[in-house]
């Protein structure tokens, strides 16, 4: 739509620079800290800080992928599901005699065989938005993982799988690690691949995208299958967290993880916004809710102020453009 | 995709008015309401075929008190399912329903619990306006800053929800707290039927008649089927869309009064989750997602396909846990159907332009 996206290099000025969605994020971020540390003399504690990062980032593994997702212009809101599903089987085939590690082997399977499904569907059907496959999908998804677990709880797994939700390596804990790495690994498809490009030009114009040569319908499963795999990794980790299962964890981390993108900068009519700006917003809401949990604000404010700060963050670029024209 | 859309735009000229209604569009017209019939006739024989099946295995299913027993539980869904439709007409979706319908219906339940004397229908009227107001603050939020219909609803959801659970200090408003009036609104009968169904056909009616035969009503398939020939022919989009969301919030204001009298509870988490049951309905019904498409009579079969569904597994001993997946499934199975049945008009009417 807008032919400067497709400009290899912008024009470097620093009122450019400094006038990014991504700077806002950060001044955000500097004013949550400093609001959280006059809240409560616990926050600013390195310790704290640091293992506040094994609870808020277990969503965070399908931030990266669903930054893809929202780019392309589609959603998907099966997520939560598909964390619950991959998660029950994995527990119900350990506690059925399968060996630890095949079961998360296949947990991640589960996750990438459900993430091709919404693709699949979601190409074979583009007529039907993204929203009401995945909808219907995560419907279905949760209610196997019922079928399968009936309204109990699995666990029991064995002591070494603790390790993912709750060890540390050097001193820092496993799933920051993991993160970072899988970040980065995001970040360099998205900004430094041809894979990346794709995705913008597809989230920009998929018609002529598709007139130029992409190849649409793979580029989108191959987007929602990494979408499913990234759900069953945050599975993983959940699970060793929580140290049980359920058919009803993770529900509403769509909204958690839709939130978080959104806030991040990526617009939702596709084709723009960065990696970076979603990392950001990671952070952002993960220590804005650990910080408000310390002085005891309940779950429910939580609610109230995420949706507001998910209107706010969609609704701010929205009225810039308004003032544009 | 282009072709889809030249496929698609006489319909549109034919739906909203304006154009010369040529040979061509005529009988193209006569083709899709064919196919709509059929449709809507499979869907019947479909319930009737469940229905048959069902009482083979269980002898109580068809009884007087049965079928009365599901329209009480399907009249709410049914009512929300008219809203539901107008917002998917629009393109739009609305996820908050559930949140909405627990914040009026707290609203209304803490009321008459500080003041029992309280006549019922001011209880009716303050879900109605809190519905209201929240499903204006939606209109605008979609219509004057163009926010996406799934995350304006999205975020409004949570913070509707969380203000059912601010306002109620977390704690549940029980049986023993309301007033036998305010309960009396869902048990209530009016010449044998009960108040509940009376209020949704009396709704179904007046929805009727809106969509048909008012001008506004043909306004919102006009902006549903074709936004920007909508917009050139003078037809104010934004304030349609304002005012759909507003009815959807008025709707569920008004089924979160009615929920709360019928099963004397509100709680937090009334009816979280039960915007997917009432998509689900529309979706049954032949409401298109793609906007422009949906009528009264097909989310009445839908609403009673569900309704039916709900009453009828578990009298067929189906675990409650099979009830997600299954209702799923349909909902899967309802839109892809759609969407080939589509299709095939479309192909059809490429053939028919050759000639």
């Amino acid at each position: 739509m807008e032919p400067r996206l497709l400009e290899n290099k912008r024009e470097f000025t620093l009122k450019g620079f400094f006038f990014q969605w991504e700077w806002m994020l950060v001044v955000l971020f500097v004013a949550m800290t400093i609001m959280n540390v006059n809240l409560s003399e616990f926050y600013w504690n390195f310790d704290n800080l640091r293992d506040a990062t094994m609870s808020f980032l277990d969503k965070a593994f399908i931030v990266l992928p669903m930054v893809f997702i929202i780019i392309l212009g589609d959603i998907d809101i099966s997520v939560g599901s598909i964390v619950a599903l991959s998660s029950v089987i994995m527990a119900d085939l350990y506690n059925h005699g399968v060996p630890m590690p095949l079961a998360m082997v296949i947990c991640l399977l589960v996750g990438t065989v459900c993430g091709y499904v919404n693709g699949l569907l979601v190409v074979k059907f583009k007529e039907l938005s993204a929203v009401i496959v995945t909808l219907s999908t995560m419907i279905i998804y949760r209610g196997i993982a019922y079928i399968l677990l009936k309204d109990q709880a699995a666990g029991k797994f064995p002591e070494w799988f603790n390790f993912l939700g709750w060890d540390y390596v050097g001193g820092v804990p496993f799933i920051l690690i993991a993160f970072v790495v899988f970040a980065i690994g995001f970040w360099y498809l998205l900004h430094k691949t041809t894979f990346g490009r794709k995705v913008y030009a597809m989230g920009s114009n998929i018609t002529a995208s598709r007139f130029s040569g992409i190849q649409t319908d793979r580029i989108k499963i191959i987007v929602f299958t990494l979408t499913g795999l990234m759900s069953a990794v945050t599975a993983l980790f959940l699970t060793s967290r929580m140290g049980s299962t359920r058919p009803n964890i993770a529900t509403g981390y769509e909204l958690d993880v839709i939130a978080m993108v959104v806030l991040g900068g990526i617009s939702t009519s596709g084709g723009k916004g960065r990696m970076i700006g979603a990392i950001l917003a990671i952070f952002l809401i993960g220590y804005l809710r650990y910080g408000l949990g310390l002085v005891n604000v309940s779950a429910q404010t939580l609610l109230i102020i995420i949706g507001l700060l998910l209107i706010f963050a969609v609704s701010i670029p929205k009225l810039k453009l308004k003032q544009k024209r | 995709m282009s072709m889809k859309n030249r496929g698609g735009q006489p319909v549109v000229v034919a739906a909203s008015g304006g154009g010369s209604p040529s040979q061509a569009a005529a009988s193209k017209k006569s083709l899709s309401a064919n196919i709509a019939k059929f449709r809507e006739l499979g869907l019947l024989a479909f319930i009737l075929i469940l229905a048959v099946g069902v009482q083979i295995r269980n002898s109580s299913f068809l009884t007087w008190e049965n079928i009365n027993d599901i329209a009480t539980n399907t009249a709410i869904l049914s009512i929300l399912a008219v809203g539901m439709m107008l917002v998917i007409i629009t393109r739009g979706i609305d996820l908050s329903i559930g949140a909405t319908l627990a914040l009026a219906g707290m609203t209304a339940a803490l009321t008459v619990k500080e003041y029992p004397g309280l006549n019922p229908l001011v209880a009716v009227l303050l879900g109605v306006g809190v519905g209201v107001v929240c499903g204006a603050v939606l209109g605008f939020l979609v219509s004057k800053i163009n926010i996406l219909p799934i995350i304006a609803t999205l975020g409004m959801m949570n913070v509707f929800r969380g203000l059912t659970y601010e306002m109620s200090g977390g704690k549940w408003v029980s049986a023993h707290q309301m007033p036998d009036s305010f309960k009396a609104i869902a048990t209530g009968k009016v010449l044998g039927l009960n108040n509940l169904i009376l209020i949704a056909i009396v709704i179904y009616i007046v929805a009727y008649y809106f969509v048909n035969h008012t001008r506004t009503g043909r306004q919102i398939y006009a902006v549903g089927s074709n936004p920007d020939s909508a917009e050139v022919s003078g037809i104010k989009s934004g304030r349609i869309l304002w005012l759909v969301y507003t009815v959807m919030g008025g709707l569920s204001g008004l089924a979160g009064v009615l929920w709360v009298a019928k099963f004397a509870s509100a709680q937090g988490d009334t009816a979280s989750g039960y915007e997917l049951s009432v998509i689900a309905a529309c979706v049954l019904g032949g409401v298109s997602i793609a906007g422009g498409s949906g009528k009264i009579s097909g989310i009445i079969l839908g609403s009673v396909l569900l309704g039916i569904l709900n009453n009828a597994l578990p009298m067929i001993n189906v675990s409650p846990f099979w009830q997600n997946f299954i209702q799923g499934m349909i909902i899967l199975i309802a839109v892809l159907i759609n969407a080939m049945v589509k299709r095939g008009i479309d192909r059809n009417n490429l053939m028919r332009r050759r000639i």
